[in-house]
C-alpha cells in the first residue's frame, strides 16, 4: 500500500484501575481501507477506537490523524458508538439525532438551520429511514436505530469513519444496507474502522484486519493475514474458523 | 378563606401575593432544571444535593450569628456543592456505584447537619428558633427580596438553558460522541449540575430539605408522559411545576395550619398520577387500551381465517354456512360475531353466517400476508 497513513497509534497503552487494557500497541492505518478491528471480549476493541477519538485518556502512547494530533483533526473523523451507549427513551425525533452530526462543525451556540437539516434528510435518506424522519427514537426498531447512528456520522462527512460495532442486533437486511454503505464509503477514498464479531463474515465485507487481545497480534490484508493461524493468537489455541476463500 | 377569596386577595395583598410569585418561580426553575437531571438519571442527585445543604445553613449561622435567609443559603450552597462534588469524585475514583455514593453523602450531611442544629438549639441566646425551617420548609417567611433572587436565578437559567441548548440536548443523549465532536463535556456537566445545586438551594426556605427533590423530579416525570420532545417536556415540567407552586400556596393559605412545601409536593405527585394514568403518549390507560384493542383484533382475525377456509371451496363465497360449524374453532365468541357483522364482513341470518364480499376480500389479504410471511420464515 502507497497509500498515506490515515490514522497512527504509538505505543499506546491504556488502564482501567491497574488492569491494562490495551498494552503497547502500535498501529499504522492507511488510507482508503475497510478494516475490521476483531478480538475476543475484553481485548480492547472499543478502548482502542475511544482512545483514538480522545474520549479515554490513554497512560502512555500517541495518536495522530494524518499526523496531526486529533484535536486539530476533528472534522475529519465520524464516530459511530455502540447502540446500546445511549437511552433510546429519550425524547427526541430520527431527524434531530441525526442533526446532531452537524454541531461539530457548528461549534458552540450556533443552532443547525435550514442547510444542516437538509444535510440531515439527505444522511436519513442515503440509509432508507427518510420515512422515519419524524419517529419518535424509542418506537424505532435496533436495525433503525443503528442506522439513524450511521446517518448521524455520515452528515459529519468526515475521511475517516469509527464504528463500534454497527452490526449488533440488527437483521440480515440492515446489516447488508449498512455494509453497502461502508464499501460505498470506501469507494469514494474515505478510510473505514469497524469494531466487528462475525468472524464469518470478514473476509466478505473488508480488506484490512486488524486482530487485537490487549496486544495487537496482527494487522494488514485480508488476504495476507486472516488466517488460522492469526485467529488462533487471538482467540486461543483451540480455535478453528471457516474461512471462505 | 376559601379558593375564591384566595385568587381576589392574590392581587390585592402584598404577602400573599409575593409568597405565591415566589412558590411560582420556584416551582418553574426546579421543573426546567429537573427536567434535565430526570433524563441524566441523575433523579437522587437532587434529594442527596438538598440534604447535604443542611449542615451548610447550620455553620453559615454558627459563624455569623445572622439569620438572614441569604447568608444561609450561602452556606447551604457551599455544602451542596461540597456535597456533590463529594459524590462525583467517590463514582470516578472508587468502585462504588453511584447509589452508594448518593447514599453515603446524603445521610452523613444530613446527619452532621442535624446535629449542628441541636447544638445551635442548646445554645442559650434566642436567636436559634426558626432554622428548623429549612427542613421541611415556610413559604410564610418568603419576602420579596427572596423573590427578586428566584427571578433573578429562573431568568438567568432560562438564558443559559437556551444558549447552550444544543449543547445540553447532545450531552444528555450521548456524551462521549458530544465530546468527539470537540463539545468540553465537562464544562457543560458542572454548568447544568451548578444550576440544579443552585435551584435546589433557592428551594430549602419554602419546601425543605426533606422534600426538595420531589419538587425537582415530580413536575419533570409528569411532564415526560405528554410528550417526545425535549423543549416541550422542559417548558411543560416549569409550567406544571409553576402551577404546584400557586395551588399549593392557594390551598395552604385557605386551610389554617397547613404547611405549604408538602402541599406543593402532593399536588405536583397529583400531576405525576394524573399524567401517569391518562398521558395520551404513554399513558396506563391508553397502554391497556391498545392491549385490548390488539387481542380484539386478533381474535377477528382468527375468526374471520378460519370462516375464509370454510367458505373458500364454495363456489358462491357468500354462501350461508351454520354458526355451529364455528364451535370447534376455540376462539370465536357471540361477541366476534357480532362485531364483525358491525364492521360488514358477515351477515348473520338466524343460525347461519356467511362472508361479505368485504369480508372475503379482507380475509383473502390477510391469508396472502400470512402466506408471505411463511415463506419468508421457511427460507
Amino acid at each position: 500500500m502507497k497509500n498515506p497513513i490515515a490514522v497512527r497509534v504509538d505505543d499506546l497503552t491504556v488502564a482501567y484501575n491497574y488492569k491494562p487494557v490495551l498494552w503497547d500497541i502500535d498501529l499504522e492505518i492507511p488510507e482508503g481501507v475497510l478494516m475490521a478491528i476483531v478480538g475476543p471480549n475484553g481485548a480492547g476493541k472499543s478502548t482502542l477506537i475511544k482512545s483514538i477519538l480522545g474520549i479515554i485518556k490513554p497512560i502512555a502512547g500517541s495518536i495522530s490523524i494524518y499526523d496531526k494530533p486529533y484535536k486539530k483533526q476533528r472534522e475529519l473523523v465520524a464516530y459511530v458508538p455502540q447502540k446500546g451507549s445511549v437511552d433510546w427513551d429519550f425524547p427526541t425525533t430520527a431527524q434531530d439525532v441525526v442533526l446532531m452530526g452537524t454541531y461539530g462543525d457548528l461549534g458552540w451556540i450556533k443552532r443547525p438551520g435550514s442547510k444542516e437539516k437538509k444535510l440531515a434528510l439527505e444522511a436519513l435518506e442515503k440509509v432508507g429511514m427518510l420515512a422515519f424522519k419524524n419517529r419518535q427514537i424509542s418506537q424505532l426498531s435496533g436495525g433503525q436505530q443503528q442506522r439513524i447512528f450511521l446517518a448521524r456520522a455520515l452528515v459529519q462527512n468526515a475521511s475517516i469513519y469509527f464504528m463500534d460495532e454497527p452490526f449488533q442486533g440488527v437483521d440480515a437486511s440492515t446489516e447488508i444496507a449498512i455494509i453497502n454503505i461502508l464499501k460505498e464509503l470506501r469507494k469514494s477514498g474515505k478510510t473505514v474502522v469497524v469494531v466487528h464479531h462475525d468472524l464469518q463474515t470478514v473476509p466478505e465485507y473488508f480488506d484490512w484486519v486488524t486482530f487485537l487481545n490487549v496486544k495487537k497480534i496482527a494487522t494488514g490484508p485480508v488476504k495476507d493475514i486472516f488466517n488460522d493461524d492469526n485467529l488462533t493468537k487471538t482467540y486461543g489455541i483451540n480455535y478453528k474458523v471457516a474461512i471462505n476463500k | 378563606m376559601n379558593f375564591s377569596e384566595y385568587f381576589s386577595l392574590l392581587f390585592s395583598d402584598y404577602t400573599l401575593r409575593t409568597i405565591s410569585l415566589g412558590t411560582a418561580l420556584l416551582g418553574a426553575i426546579c421543573g426546567m432544571l429537573g427536567s434535565f437531571a430526570v433524563l441524566r438519571k441523575q433523579s437522587l442527585l437532587g434529594d442527596a444535593i438538598s440534604h447535604a445543604a443542611l449542615p451548610g445553613i447550620a455553620l453559615a449561622f454558627l459563624i455569623t450569628g445572622a439569620k438572614d435567609s441569604n447568608v444561609l443559603l450561602l452556606g447551604a450552597l457551599v455544602s451542596g456543592l461540597i456535597g456533590t462534588f463529594w459524590i462525583r469524585s467517590m463514582v470516578t475514583k472508587t468502585h462504588l456505584k453511584s447509589d452508594t455514593a448518593l447514599g453515603l453523602v446524603l445521610s452523613l450531611f444530613f446527619g452532621f447537619g442535624m446535629l449542628l442544629l441541636t447544638f445551635i438549639q442548646k445554645q442559650p441566646n434566642a436567636n436559634q428558633a426558626g432554622l428548623d425551617k429549612y427542613l421541611f420548609g415556610q413559604a410564610a417567611t418568603l419576602i420579596e427580596k427572596d423573590v427578586q433572587i428566584l427571578l433573578l436565578v429562573t431568568t438567568a437559567s432560562l438564558f443559559i438553558l437556551l444558549l447552550f441548548w444544543k449543547e445540553f440536548k447532545i450531552l444528555l443523549f450521548d456524551v462521549e460522541y458530544a465530546n468527539t465532536l470537540g463539545f468540553n463535556t465537562k464544562f457543560l456537566d458542572i454548568l447544568i449540575t451548578f444550576l440544579i445545586v443552585l435551584a435546589i438551594v433557592l428551594g430549602l426556605q419554602t419546601v425543605g430539605v426533606v422534600l426538595m427533590s420531589a419538587m425537582l423530579l415530580a413536575p419533570a416525570a409528569a411532564a415526560r408522559q405528554w410528550t417526545n420532545k425535549l423543549s416541550v417536556m422542559v417548558g411543560l415540567a416549569a409550567i406544571f411545576g409553576a402551577f404546584s407552586g400557586v395551588m399549593g400556596t392557594a390551598i395552604s393559605a385557605s386551610q389554617n395550619n397547613l404547611s405549604t412545601g408538602p402541599v406543593i409536593v402532593l399536588i405536583a405527585g397529583c400531576f405525576v398520577f394524573i399524567s401517569f394514568v391518562f398521558s395520551h403518549k404513554r399513558g396506563l390507560l391508553l397502554r391497556e387500551y391498545k392491549f385490548r384493542q390488539n387481542r380484539r383484533e386478533l381474535h377477528h382475525n382468527k375468526t374471520l381465517l378460519f370462516m375464509y377456509e370454510i367458505a373458500k371451496d364454495h363456489k358462491n363465497i357468500e354462501h350461508p354456512h351454520a354458526i355451529k360449524i364455528l364451535n370447534n374453532f376455540y376462539g370465536f365468541t357471540v361477541k366476534t360475531l357480532k362485531q364483525l357483522e358491525t364492521k360488514e364482513f358477515i351477515l348473520i341470518s338466524g343460525q347461519n353466517w356467511s362472508l361479505t364480499k368485504k369480508g372475503y376480500y379482507q380475509a383473502t389479504t390477510m391469508f396472502m400476508q400470512n402466506e408471505i410471511k411463511n415463506d419468508n420464515t421457511t427460507n
